[in-house]
């Protein structure tokens, strides 16, 4: 894969300075191994803040989920990432809901809650506004996120509680045993519509754009490096990150995505925004151009067109987002992959403290014998 | 206060009920809090019963619009809000209506006499003038003409027709407080507050408050003028105390004296939002209030609260409680802290929202899927939700549990003098949270189940704790290591220690209190709300020598460990409740005793004759 199709892994993400979570100097951090080599595995080799490794952040529990799930490659993933990230283990929290994903928690040796079908979001709102310190990461799926847990996701985004949301998204529900879920696309043959569906489905990124997240992104679970990269920027984001994560159901679902994913495919169809950068694809053989308020999709090699009139990404761009967010299910046009928008404003748990604390302030420390007789008294001897 | 001599004699009563009655928007909750203050200014004991429409603002004039508040006061102990009312202040003919069949025979009536024009008596739909009919033979009535009189009243001003309208009840308020001999100058005090920054409003209310009081010395239609003495209350400061305030301040005294932040989660419903109106304010005591999307992330954001350490509560209604049915299966399951608060409406369904009824209990006991018990508590007055909640929050900590806290829109809502406590003297509230991993295993493992002794409660180990990383959720968990499990074995030994575990929350239970007499003819069992109503029924019958006694349960799940000797000493057992027989249901599943029920299902409290007239039938009874 050319090098400019996916962010590098250790690169900062381009915004105003105020943009990351403060987690040490800048240049302290070293730069990720190249692809193909092992993952740290000791002190020298793993910068994390005592030391860790990969290993340190897998449970004793055997990991469950069908061989060849696409869930695998997305644990392997966190447990690199998490040494890299500066955060004392015992800081980081993951929550999750019911499904395959909601297993999550219990591969991972941090703090887990697995919690109820689709409430995550609710309990880490909980958690996070409770004890702003910690590093909350909420693991969860397409029917838990966007079918019954729907309500949540969207009120966690528009809160912008600050945390990770990880959306494994295989368009199906896998541990119910494959009926089709959200984001099943339209005549979906499944278990529970044997004629296919006729639900429309839903498109996460819009979904989250919509109940304006403060960071959207989409990756997938067969490209490491994407997904390892692109969690480290939402985890960067103060703010409620929404990362929707391509997953691969090989029982229910196998291949959903592999137009995506492979080798074969992927160029044409998968885009990979850069903060910055033109929009194209195709190993820069094609371009997506702004025609009016459309996107259409141009080549780069017959003369016609050139990388200069391709679109210039800018992820703080609402406009942008709502275009390229919503490249969908459309023939001529790629998939977007990476963060498609990042806003910077003001976190739930960081407004909440900063109102109690200026209340604090103002009125002192409250006393109970004081609240106690804050009414009319009277005294009976 | 005004010179009194040209009113007429004053005739020292024990007691006193006054009913305000009106349209919703006539302020008659306000009057009724105002008269409240006055006569807790005077040192009377009291109790109020506000009763107002689910809908905001009704069409003006209907039935169906009329907002009442009922207060008691007296010089001896005053235990409801009265069964029988003996004034009845009624703001216009719908009103008068409504509650008329509330007043005692030969009772006060002060009516509005300018709202009873046609049109008034038309949304009423009344057919004839009441004040004209007959239909008040046998009452005092005083027809006051209280809109002209405050027009009249404020005609010096600029103020707008609404604006000067909307002060009327304060002219009902004064001649009230004139009638009854109560002091103005609380109310004065409240209105310098409440429009400090409305000179002109202030001044309207100010002037009006005053035209009423001294329209009654002025006016001859009063014949005589009453007066209730100061009531006989064991020393101390008191307060007067609504049951939302008191439980608001129990939630604050125990996230203060356990050092364990507060954080609220709820959703807006009746009767519950007072609640969280009330805890909103008490951000400088580090309360974290989260109105939530829906009633199922409040809870969920209270366990996640609990996890991370906090004191997590969240409060509801009856079909709240059902939408957090599975977040609370999820608390007994992860076994953590966490304080539900039902104030319980009439059900089912949406049911009546603002009346009160005690049809939760089974609810609150049993509703939940698999085998999830958890205790359940219920406050009996105003002024018992602040000792109530506060143990409540105990108990969750202590045990590492859900706990139910039962109120009703009748508690809630409704006030009395309270006593307020000396902070040292709270009942200690200490809590620990692991720090260090477990040493039973001889590894340096943490086991997230591995139990107290005593308690039977999990360790609460926070995220944050070096060491004790650790998954917990609503999978079944292995005995100590809290490692998913499905071993058949392990899920019965489970289920019964988290049985046995809340079971054993009668360890700090104290001795069962008996009302009246130890042992005798008739024992009464009751719970909630109709704490006071029972008592004063007891009294009744007691005084004409039978031996019945009561007891008033604080804990309704488990029971406390004395309670089946209690029942022993007594022939009969009779249990008024205002649902169809809940508590009974649990008392028969755990006594084989026969027993009686006592069922009012109507969205309003027992009146105490209606109890004493069950406890004098149950005592002539033969037993079944």
């Amino acid at each position: 894969m050319p090098d400019n199709t996916s962010p590098d892994g250790t690169k900062k993400p381009a915004g105003p300075p105020g943009a990351k979570k403060p987690a040490g100097p800048p240049g302290a951090r070293k730069p990720t191994m190249p692809p193909g080599t092992k993952p740290p595995t000791g002190p020298s080799g793993g910068d994390g803040a005592d030391g860790l490794t990969r290993k340190d952040f897998a449970s004793d529990q055997d990991v469950r989920w069908c061989p060849g799930c696409g869930d695998y490659a997305i644990l392997a993933t966190v447990q690199r990432l998490m040494p890299e990230l500066d955060v004392p283990k015992e800081n980081i929290v993951f929550l999750s809901g019911i499904g395959c994903s909601g297993r999550f928690p219990y591969y991972m040796d941090t703090y887990g809650f697995h919690s109820i079908h689709g409430r995550a979001p609710a309990f880490a709102t909980g958690l996070k506004s409770s004890r702003p310190e910690l590093d909350v990461w909420v693991v969860t799926g397409d029917g838990d996120a966007l079918s019954i847990g729907g309500n949540h996701l969207i009120h966690v985004l528009r809160r912008n509680v600050d945390l990770q949301i990880l959306l494994f998204n295989n368009q199906i529900y896998g541990l119910t045993k494959g009926q089709y879920s959200p984001t099943s696309e339209q005549g979906k043959i499944t278990k529970s519509t044997p004629y296919g569906s006729i639900d429309h489905p839903f498109n996460p990124v819009a979904v989250a754009l919509g109940a304006d997240a403060s960071f959207v992104a989409r990756t997938m679970d067969r490209d490491p490096k994407h997904l390892k990269a692109t969690m480290k920027r939402a985890h960067d984001h103060r703010g409620a990150a929404l990362v929707e994560i391509y997953q691969n159901c090989n029982i229910f679902n196998d291949g959903a995505f592999f137009d995506f994913t492979e080798r074969a495919t992927k160029a044409k169809a998968a885009l990979f925004l850069e903060d910055g950068a033109p929009l194209t694809y195709d190993n820069g053989t094609r371009g997506v151009r702004l025609e009016g308020l459309q996107l259409k999709p141009i080549e780069l090699t017959n003369g016609r067109w050139s990388v200069d009139d391709c679109l210039v990404y800018d992820e703080t761009s609402q406009e942008m987002a709502q275009l390229v967010g919503r490249m969908y299910w459309q023939e001529d046009l790629p998939r977007p992959f990476g963060v498609i928008y990042r806003e910077e404003r003001a976190t739930y748990d960081e407004l909440l403290h900063t109102q109690i604390g200026g209340l604090v302030e103002r009125r002192g420390t409250g006393d109970l014998a004081t609240l106690f007789h804050d009414a009319d008294t009277w005294d009976i001897s | 206060m005004p010179d009194a001599t040209s009113s007429p004699p004053v005739e020292t009563l024990t007691e006193a009920t006054i009913l305000f009655a009106g349209d919703s928007g006539d302020g008659m909750q306000l009057t009724g809090t105002q008269f409240t203050q006055a006569a807790a200014h005077a040192r009377n004991d009291l109790a109020t019963l506000p009763d107002y429409p689910a809908e905001i603002r009704a069409p003006a004039g209907t039935t169906y619009g009329v907002s009442a508040f009922q207060l008691r006061f007296g010089s001896g102990e005053i235990r409801t809000p009265g069964d029988e009312v003996d004034l009845l202040v009624a703001m216009n003919p719908a009103a008068l209506k409504v509650h008329l069949h509330r007043v005692r025979e030969g009772g006060a009536l002060i009516v509005n006499a300018n709202s009873f024009t046609e049109r008034d008596l038309e949304l009423a739909e009344l057919e004839q003038n009441p004040l004209e009919s007959g239909l008040l033979e046998g009452y005092q009535v005083f027809e006051v003409e209280l809109t002209r009189l405050t027009q009249e009243a404020l005609e010096h001003t600029d103020l707008s027709r609404t604006t000067v309208g909307r002060t009327k009840n304060m002219f009902a308020l004064g001649l009230a407080l004139w009638l009854y001999s109560r002091p103005l100058e609380p109310t004065q005090q409240w209105l310098q507050q409440k429009f400090a920054d409305e000179p002109e409003i202030r001044d309207a209310n100010l002037h009006v408050l005053s035209k009423g009081y001294h329209y009654g010395e002025t006016t001859d239609a009063f014949v005589v003028r009453y007066d209730v003495a100061a009531a006989d209350l064991a020393p101390g400061t008191y307060r007067s105390i609504r049951g939302a305030q008191a439980i608001a301040l129990g939630l604050v005294a125990a996230s203060k004296q356990s050092g364990l932040p507060l954080f609220y989660g709820s959703y807006p419903i009746t009767p519950a939002s007072d609640l969280l109106h009330e805890l909103s304010r008490y951000k400088h005591f580090g309360v974290m209030t989260f109105q939530a999307e829906d009633e199922i992330a409040a809870a969920g954001a209270a366990v996640g609260a609990s996890f991370g350490g906090a004191l997590g509560v969240c409060a509801t209604s009856g079909p709240g409680v059902a939408l957090k049915t599975e977040t609370i299966g999820l608390g007994v399951m992860t076994e953590l802290p966490l304080v539900i608060i039902d104030m319980q409406r009439g059900g089912p369904s949406t049911g009546l929202p603002t009346k009160t009824e005690q049809s939760d209990l089974l609810q609150a006991v049993y509703g939940r899927n698999g085998e999830a018990p958890l205790p359940v508590l219920a406050a009996s007055s105003p002024a018992d939700c602040f000792d109530t909640i506060y143990e409540a929050c105990r108990i969750a900590t202590r045990y590492m549990t859900p706990v139910i806290f039962l109120a009703d829109g009748y508690l809630g809502n409704g006030s009395e003098p309270w006593r307020i406590p000396d902070v040292a003297d709270l009942p200690a509230f200490d809590v620990s949270f692991a720090t260090t991993p477990t040493a039973s295993n001889g590894q340096n493992d943490f086991l997230p189940y591995a139990r107290d002794p005593d308690t039977l409660a999990r360790p609460w180990a926070k995220p944050g704790t070096k060491g004790l990383e650790h998954r917990i959720g609503g999978l079944e968990k292995a005995h100590e290591t809290g490692n998913v499990s499905y071993d058949p074995a392990n899920h019965q030994r489970m289920v019964k220690l988290r049985a046995e575990k809340v079971q054993r929350v009668t360890d700090m239970m104290p001795p069962t209190p008996v009302y009246g007499d130890p042992d005798g003819a008739l024992l009464v069992i009751g719970w909630g709300s109709t704490r006071g109503a029972i008592e004063a029924a007891v009294d009744r019958v007691r005084a004409s020598d039978a031996r019945v006694g009561h007891v008033h349960l604080r804990h309704v799940h488990p029971f406390p460990a004395d309670l089946g000797p209690i029942l022993r000493r007594f022939d009969k057992i009779l249990v008024p409740e205002l649902n169809n027989g809940q508590l009974i249901r649990l008392l028969r599943d755990q006594f084989t005793r026969s027993m009686t029920p006592l069922n009012k299902i109507q969205g309003q409290p027992f009146h105490a004759q209606e109890v004493e007239a069950a406890l004098r039938e149950a005592l002539v009874s033969t037993p079944a």
